[in-house]
């Protein structure tokens, strides 16, 4: 327990660094890039301009606008007015964006898991057969395609020649459900690889001939015995398979239409938001960095071997 | 001293001698190399792939269509098809004849009436106002630079070579055309060649930081070695994506562009050492795993004993040592590129037209895609050439890492 606390401890001052350094750099990127946010096609009238850049903070040294800000989100959580979109704040935006990203990378997540180990373990347990076979090649093909194409592919497929799906929208299971697919099923792919490949292992050690030996079923031997050896690398995959979401739920989000965080931060990062795209990079620092802290723990809890750093 | 018997021992000597001769002690990458062989789908995508390079460097010297010349009158969404086309033959080009070579052969020769007109100018600021005004026009109205984008010498070079070789033959469009009426087949080739380059000089890049930091790390351990480390995993949290797409958009702005040009450095190649520069995560854990082994290994010691440099002990004792592990994870590094440069080109900030990449085929097939008619080509053409070649080098990294397996030594 005291380790356990020990390492939470530890890796939140990691987070304080982490999110230290990436603010640090975003906000140097921003700043350093030529042209400002105002700098539109239509010139703005100087006093306006001038107005704009007092509301935020802009006309301040470099240094103080970069004090200030970091002391507004320390002391208030406050990531400042979006500068592109009217009338909201950054952290209205993440708080509207937030919730769909975040069911979107849990629905695939947890499909990919699903999906992948049922099919890792199938095609393990049934070695060198047309099943395995199949699986293994629809797994490669999986990983090449590129998400986008698959996503288009699916709309095409699932929403105009079989109307199983609603092409847009957002809310029910099912308008969730073809989105959550397209961005689970490379994870899932490369999921049903790694378990595979760890329940071949496993199925070789001696400990399971042990099991095969006195007589346990099929069934208890693979569940009990060989699985849990075998998830390990999927679960250390899993911190990676998080960012790889994240990144994908920015192409699908695109293609969907769907309201997440994702489409934002494109747009400002290409539209010189500065603020928003902060806000948006910090939050997802903050995701990643949570869900790997997730991970090693759940890595420690697996396998009783691995001690908490 | 009896003489036959001290011959009697040097022929069995020999005879020995003969026989260890013949052993040859197999070495692991020959060891390897056998068991790779073996491998059917393995080595069925080296030569894929191997091919494939050929074919992409090739590209300009085949008999392929313009991959820019655009026809939104009469080709555009064209299903493929067999017809046959000739260069140059397109009414809006206005060619001599309709025909590449024989444009060529006008614009050549007026050309050269030129060059001679301008060596009999006596005044030499004229003249080299002359020269550079030929210069200019060969850089616009040049048949070659008409239907190709800014070819480099030696592609220039090879174009010519296609002409001299097929003159105005063409493949027909056998993949079809796209939304401007270009030739699909000459985009996917010509696309390989981006792609592809894209592929192999981030994963170097990736490779070049990866190994040595890796290497560095665990080799010299303790402190270093913990704060090294500790970076990486820093680094493991950030969600990289958003860095490339700031750099990207960073480097986009005019005038960065051209302040990068002014220093000779192109854009793309910025592009490539961006994703190179985020790759190397995995690998530099992978090395400094192999080299923590490595590093109590008796070669290490003795080459220590005789005063090598810790450098070199890195760089020339271990790394060679980590080499296959690292080849490995090139293999499957380089798809992971790959597909990172589709994604960019998908969101718009990956290699901009004129230039062609899979990627950009892909997006652009993707938007021709949702309309109410099916131009399937545009999707699978494209598709198939980065699935293929994406399949074939995980297939080839999957075989590496079961031969270069220790494992299954003589095997």
């Amino acid at each position: 327990m005291k380790d356990l606390l020990g390492f939470l401890i530890r890796r939140l001052g990691w987070m304080a660094i982490t999110l230290w350094a990436v603010y640090t750099v975003s906000f140097v990127l921003m700043r350093a890039a030529p042209g400002s946010p105002f700098s539109a096609e239509r010139a703005m009238p100087p006093a306006i301009e001038q107005q704009m850049r007092a509301r935020y903070n802009l006309d301040a040294p470099p240094l103080q606008q970069y004090w200030d800000y970091m002391w507004g989100i320390l002391s208030r959580g406050d990531l400042s007015w979006s500068i592109k979109l009217e009338d909201y704040s950054v952290n209205q935006v993440i708080a509207e964006g937030f919730p769909v990203s975040a069911s979107l990378a849990i629905f695939a997540l947890v499909f990919a898991i699903i999906l992948g180990v049922s099919a890792g373990v199938i095609s393990a347990v049934y070695r060198g057969t047309v099943a395995d076979v199949a699986m293994m090649a629809t797994a490669v093909l999986g990983i090449a395609i590129p998400n986008f194409v698959l996503a288009s592919i699916a709309i095409l497929l699932f929403v105009f020649l079989i109307p199983l799906f609603p092409a847009a929208g957002w809310g029910t299971l099912r308008q969730v459900a073809l989105p959550a697919i397209c961005l689970g099923l490379p994870v899932a792919a490369y999921i049903a690889r790694l378990t595979r490949a760890g329940m071949l292992e496993s199925l070789s050690r001696e400990h399971v001939r042990t099991a095969f030996a006195k007589g346990l079923p099929k069934r208890t031997v693979i569940i009990k015995h060989v699985l849990p050896g075998a998830l390990l690398p999927v679960v250390s995959y899993l911190g990676p398979a998080t960012a790889g979401v994240l990144t994908g739920s920015l192409v699908l989000e695109k293609i969907f239409a769907l309201p997440g965080m994702g489409s934002h931060f494109i747009y400002a990062a290409t539209q010189r938001d500065t603020t928003l795209a902060t806000g948006m990079v910090l939050t997802y620092t903050v995701l990643l960095f949570v869900m790997n802290t997730i991970v090693d723990l759940a890595y420690a809890v697996i396998d009783p071997r691995v001690e908490l750093e | 001293m009896n003489l036959p018997d001290s011959r009697k021992n040097e022929e069995a000597l020999a005879k020995l001698l003969e026989e260890s001769h013949k052993i040859r002690g197999v070495s692991l990458w020959k060891d390897a190399w056998r068991r790779l062989r073996r491998n059917r789908p393995a080595m069925a995508s080296l030569i894929f792939l191997i091919g494939l390079g050929l074919v992409a460097f090739l590209t300009p010297m085949l008999p392929l269509q313009s991959p820019l010349d655009k026809d939104l009158n009469n080709r555009r969404f064209l299903s493929p098809s067999f017809e046959p086309i000739t260069m140059g033959s397109r009414e809006g080009l206005k060619f001599a004849d309709g025909k590449l070579t024989s444009q060529l052969a006008l614009f050549e020769a007026e050309i050269a009436a030129e060059t001679a007109e301008a060596l009999a100018i006596n005044d030499p600021l004229k003249q080299a106002e002359q020269f550079e005004s030929i210069q200019d026009r060969i850089r616009v109205e040049h048949p070659f630079n008409q239907l190709w984008n800014q070819l480099g010498s030696v592609s220039f070079k090879m174009v010519q070579i296609r002409v001299a070789i097929f003159g105005d033959y063409a493949i027909p469009s056998i993949f079809g055309t796209d939304k401007l009426g270009r030739d699909l087949l000459a985009r996917v080739f010509w696309g390989a060649r981006v792609s592809l380059v894209v592929g192999l000089v981030a994963t170097l890049v990736s490779l070049m930081i990866g190994v040595s930091y890796g290497a560095i790390a665990g080799y010299f351990g303790g402190w270093i070695d913990a704060a090294m480390m500790r970076i990486v995993d820093m680094l493991y949290s950030i969600p990289f994506i958003f860095v490339v797409i700031y750099l990207v958009t960073f480097l986009g702005e005019e005038s960065v562009k051209a302040w990068l040009e002014s220093y000779g450095i192109d854009q793309i190649m910025i592009f490539y050492i961006i994703i190179g520069a985020i790759y190397w995560l995995t690998m530099s854990r992978v090395v400094r795993g192999q080299v923590l082994s490595l590093r109590q290994e008796q070669f290490v010691e003795s080459a220590r004993t005789i005063g090598a440099s810790p450098m070199r002990i890195v760089f020339r004792h271990l790394v060679p040592n980590v080499l296959g592990i690292v080849i490995v994870y090139l293999t499957l590094t380089i798809p992971a590129v790959m597909l990172f440069e589709a994604f960019l080109s998908f969101l718009g900030l990956g290699v901009a037209p004129p230039d062609v990449s899979w990627g950009l085929l892909l997006n652009d097939g993707v938007e021709a895609l949702s309309s109410v008619k099916l131009f399937w080509w545009v999707v699978i053409f494209p598709g198939a050439a980065l699935a293929m070649t994406l399949f074939a080098l995980n297939f080839l990294g999957d075989g590496l890492r079961d031969a270069l397996d220790p494992k299954m030594k003589n095997r």
